[in-house]
Order: C-alpha cells, then sequence, then structure tokens
C-alpha cells in the first residue's frame, strides 16, 4: 500500500480527470480491469453542460489535441454515478470539479459531499472554457481563493490541478499550497491547434484546444520539477506518461505518483502495465520502496 | 488521424428522409458494422456507420445531417475512422439471420454483401414505418430470403419486426445480426433471450459520441463501463445482459435520458 495525501493506493497509477470517467461504472472498469490505484473523475461543475461541438478530439502523430469544453451532468447529476464509483470501484475516487468563483467552486464540493468522494481535484487547468479552468487557474489570488474555498467546506484532501500555459507554474503551485492545497497535479493540457488544409478550417468544433500525450511528457517533466523543489506539498505528474519508463521519469522528476489520461487510447490496462513495469525496475535497481524514485533527479549534480 | 477530405461523387435518396452519399473514399479494410465521424465543417462532427467501403447513408435528424443533405455532388466533408469494433464475419455455410430496422439497415448492408460473398446462407428480417422507408431491399434479397415487416402493413407483414422474429426457428441459425431503434433492438434481444440463442446474437448500439477514438468515456455504457466507440459499436448479447440497453442513454452532458 501507497500513501499519497493521507489515501490508500495500491499502486502509483492514477486515472487523470476528464477521461472514462462520466459514468461510475467506467470509473469501476479503470479501477478493477485496468488497474489504476485511484480514479479520478470528469470534471463536474455547477450546472448541466454539454460541451463544444465536435470534433473535441483528435489524434495527431505526436498525441492528440481536444476540446471538449467541459461536459458534464452537473453536480446533482453525478451523484449517483460518484456514489457507484465509491461503491464498487475498491480503489480511492477523487472527484474533478470545476467553477468560474470560489463561491461556485464551495458549492459544487459541498453538493459531492454526500457521495464520500475521498479527495477533490480542482480543475484550474482546462484551456478551452472561457471563464472556467485556466481562466482561475493563471490568476494566484484566485488560485489561492478557490482553495480555500474548497478546504472551507470539506474535510477532504484537495488537490489542484495546474495549467502549464502560464508564465511561472510554481508561482501558481505556491498560490494553491498557501491556500491550504494538500498537493499539486501538474499538468493539464498545453494549448494546441490543428488546421485543416483542404478547407482552412480549425479542426476543433472549440477552433483551439489543448495537447496531450507524448509531445507534452518533457514539458511535464520539467513542470513536476520545477514544482517539486519550490513546494513542500507532494506534487502528481501527469502529461504524456504511456509506460512505466514514462512513470519512473516523472517520479524521479518528484512526482509523488502519475496520472495516465490519452494512453488510455492503446489499452485500459495500461496502469496495471505500469505498476508491474514499475515494481520491476525497483527490484532489477535494488531500490527498496517506490518512495526511493521520488526527486531522485534532484540529488544527481 | 486529422479529418480525411471526402468528396461526394454521387447522392442517392433511399427514402424521404434517408440519403446516401458516395464519396471518393476507399475504406478497403472496413468491417461491416464500423463507423466513420463525419464533420460537416463548421457545424459538428456525427458517426456514421459506412453501408460500403465508399458510402453513408443518413437519416436526416439534427443539425448536421440537415447541414449535410444542404450539400451537394462536388461538395465534400471530412471523414475520420473506420473506428470501433464490427459485426463478427460470415462463413461459408453458416445460416445467418440479419434483423434490420429502420436505418438500422445502413451498417447491416455490408454485411449482407460480405455473408453473400462468403457464401454463407443468409435470411433477412427488413423493417421500416412503412414500405417507402424500407433500405437496400435489393441488397439483401441478393445475399438471400428477405422477410419484409412495415409498421403500417404497406408492405410485407403488418407490425414490428419481432413478428416475423417470434416465428422463426431460431435454432437454425449460426449467427445473428441486429441494427435498428433501440426500442426494437430490446424487443429483440428479449426475444432472442426467452429462446436461449443471445449467445451467438450480435447488436450495435447508438450513443453520443464526443471523442470516438475511446478515451473521453461519455459513450460508456452500465454497468459493463464498456465504451461504445471502441468496444464497440457492435456488442455480443452476452456483453448487454444487465446493461442499459432500452432504458436509457447519456446526453451530450452525462445525464441519464429514458429511451
Amino acid at each position: 500500500m501507497y500513501t499519497l495525501t493521507g489515501l490508500k493506493l495500491k499502486n502509483p497509477t492514477i486515472l487523470a480527470a476528464g477521461v472514462l470517467g462520466t459514468t461510475g461504472a467506467s470509473l469501476c472498469r479503470v479501477a478493477r480491469e485496468g488497474g489504476a490505484g485511484a480514479v479520478v473523475t470528469k470534471s463536474i461543475g455547477p450546472t448541466p453542460k454539454t460541451g463544444h461541438p465536435n470534433p473535441s478530439m483528435v489524434k495527431l502523430d505526436c498525441g492528440f489535441l481536444n476540446a471538449m469544453g467541459l461536459p458534464n451532468p452537473s453536480y446533482p447529476g453525478f451523484l449517483q454515478e460518484l456514489e457507484i464509483a465509491k461503491k464498487e470501484s475498491g480503489v480511492p475516487v477523487i472527484a474533478s470539479i470545476f467553477g468560474g468563483t470560489t463561491a461556485e467552486f464551495a458549492e459544487v464540493a459541498e453538493g459531492l459531499l454526500p457521495g464520500k468522494p475521498d479527495a477533490f481535484e480542482l480543475n484550474v487547468s482546462c484551456p478551452h472554457a472561457e471563464g472556467y479552468g485556466a481562466a482561475v487557474g493563471s490568476n494566484p489570488c484566485l488560485v489561492e481563493a478557490v482553495t480555500a474555498a474548497v478546504k472551507d467546506v470539506s474535510n477532504v484532501p484537495v488537490w489542484v490541478k495546474l495549467t502549464p500555459n502560464v508564465s511561472d507554474i510554481t508561482c501558481i503551485g505556491a498560490a494553491a499550497e498557501s491556500g491550504g492545497a494538500d498537493a499539486v497535479v501538474a499538468i493539464n493540457t498545453v494549448k494546441g491547434m490543428a488546421i485543416d488544409i483542404e478547407s482552412g478550417y480549425p479542426v476543433l468544433g472549440n477552433r483551439s484546444g489543448g495537447l496531450s500525450g507524448k509531445a507534452v511528457k518533457p514539458v511535464a517533466v520539467k513542470c513536476v520539477y520545477d514544482l517539486y523543489t519550490a513546494l513542500e506539498i507532494p506534487v502528481i505528474g501527469v502529461g504524456g506518461v504511456s509506460s512505466w519508463q514514462d512513470a519512473v521519469e516523472m517520479m524521479m522528476a518528484g512526482a509523488s505518483a502519475v496520472q495516465v489520461g490519452s494512453a488510455v487510447y492503446e489499452r485500459v490496462d495500461i496502469f496495471s502495465e505500469i505498476s508491474k513495469g514499475t515494481e520491476t525496475f525497483l527490484q532489477r535497481k535494488g531500490y527498496s520502496d517506490v518512495k526511493k524514485l521520488i526527486g531522485l533527479s534532484h540529488e544527481m549534480v | 488521424m486529422l479529418p480525411l477530405n471526402a468528396t461526394i461523387e454521387r447522392i442517392t435518396e433511399e427514402s424521404p428522409s434517408v440519403r446516401t452519399f458516395f464519396f471518393d473514399l476507399q475504406f478497403e479494410t472496413m468491417e461491416p458494422g464500423q463507423f466513420v465521424m463525419v464533420w460537416v465543417r463548421g457545424v459538428d462532427e456525427v458517426p456514421m456507420g459506412l453501408s460500403r467501403k465508399n458510402s453513408i447513408t443518413v437519416q436526416k435528424v439534427g443539425e448536421a445531417t440537415s447541414k449535410l443533405f444542404e450539400l451537394k455532388e462536388g461538395d465534400s466533408f471530412g471523414l475520420r475512422g473506420p473506428f470501433g469494433k464490427g459485426f463478427s464475419l460470415p462463413s461459408q455455410g453458416e445460416n445467418i439471420l440479419i434483423i434490420a430496422g429502420g436505418v438500422g439497415a445502413a451498417p447491416l448492408s455490408p454485411y449482407a454483401d460480405a455473408a453473400r460473398e462468403a457464401g454463407s446462407e443468409v435470411h433477412t428480417i427488413l423493417g421500416a414505418r412503412s414500405s417507402g422507408d424500407l433500405l437496400f431491399e435489393e441488397r439483401f434479397a441478393a445475399a438471400g430470403e428477405v422477410y419484409v415487416s412495415t409498421d403500417d402493413g404497406s408492405k410485407g407483414t403488418k407490425g414490428f419486426v419481432t413478428g416475423v422474429l417470434s416465428r422463426l426457428n431460431l435454432s437454425a441459425y449460426d449467427r445473428i445480426v441486429v441494427c435498428g431503434p433501440e426500442i426494437m433492438m430490446v424487443s429483440v434481444f428479449k426475444l432472442l433471450e426467452e429462446r436461449n440463442v443471445l449467445g451467438k446474437a450480435e447488436f450495435s448500439l447508438h450513443r453520443y459520441f464526443k471523442c470516438g477514438i475511446g478515451v473521453c468515456g461519455a459513450c460508456c455504457i452500465d454497468k459493463s463501463g464498456l465504451r461504445v466507440c471502441k468496444d464497440g459499436p457492435v456488442f455480443s448479447g452476452m456483453q448487454l445482459l444487465d446493461s442499459e440497453l432500452g432504458k436509457y442513454a447519456r446526453d451530450a452532458s452525462g445525464r441519464r435520458v429514458k429511451i
């Protein structure tokens, strides 16, 4: 067992927000069949949202480009899904939430509390939803206030998911820490765009969106590395992790655990594969514990 | 993949609300039952079952399909795919029962072609609201016997496909493939379950898709959590036991909506 902000995980791989997380059944499948140590839900907001028109996600040679637009059934609509995930997944369930104001964040968190989430992850980083996500997450004062507001209404750990689309991610991370965050999660997608040259139309229905997958891994590793130096609280690494080697690299940069998103495209049981591969690596290298990897590269000078 | 550019070569009017769009791409490796994401630029992108390796057959139901109906020969749209899991392919000497309702005949028509080419014995129950709405009757007839049923009795047996189905000896078939409105499919599902032949049946499901490539999770079904866009759209009868089939589906926001 592995402890992260008080949560007990059977392994340090976690399903990232916005991926296979709209239904309780899907979250259970990722935990049971996929082998994830914990799962994060789809980001849930105060009112139902249908999201942006399609295409909302396309696969590129170097990764994935998406602009879902925070589709979600709102917290009253999601409660039953959260309850199913809590009851049947057998792993900690982290509720990802978003709002446009501190009051909305607090409202959504309170609204989901009856479903007994093991932690909240604050989405202050979605790059393509006007007034939400990165609109909040690029302002350190707002990040601190939003974090404090959710801490105020709940007694579970609060993770804050950060956007890399800022000049200094550690400044936003520090704001989350000041607000009382128990961990930060880095990174959300990197702003991106693709254009259909036959017609000139941007491919995504929202015109632009966020890049994930292989292309963003070096960006994520650098952000995690810097956050590890700047903050006292744990950093959870996410961005382009699709193999155990990627997970080990992310941990050496300073990640206490990794989240996996787009890589479920290849296989849902990617979590088992990563945790088994990491275990074998630890044995081969003679490390007594996965914790020995965390921040290792910082000592190599 | 980024959307491919598909130029419309020919449009055929199959019924007052259904048209087939032939395009200049050939999906040589497509499995019957697989779908493509059809991007009507500037409007939306929607999933459509392939009715041939170079055609989609579309019912005008919403904004994207209405805009698609405004396109003419020589115009183009974007296409991604083929995606998802199709029907299990028929082989020589097998007895196949195809059950097609309404525009559900579209993804089953290439299955009938494949069964004919493989040398299978094919029977089709082809249902529609009225005789004018029957799709691809000749293609199904070229593969074997066709039992037509129409809701209004304007052709074939009056009533639903289950009326015809209940009179057939289902133990005679090696495979049963089904696509149509969900209300129809759930009636068929129940009948096949009662007759203990669900194990050899496959159903093609329709759900709201966002990403279409198995990542976002918008189309996951209860209670299995299987993704309609990637683990389906074709599921075996056994996979659909104790499922949401015929009960509810989720809308674009993820809220449950009664079927």
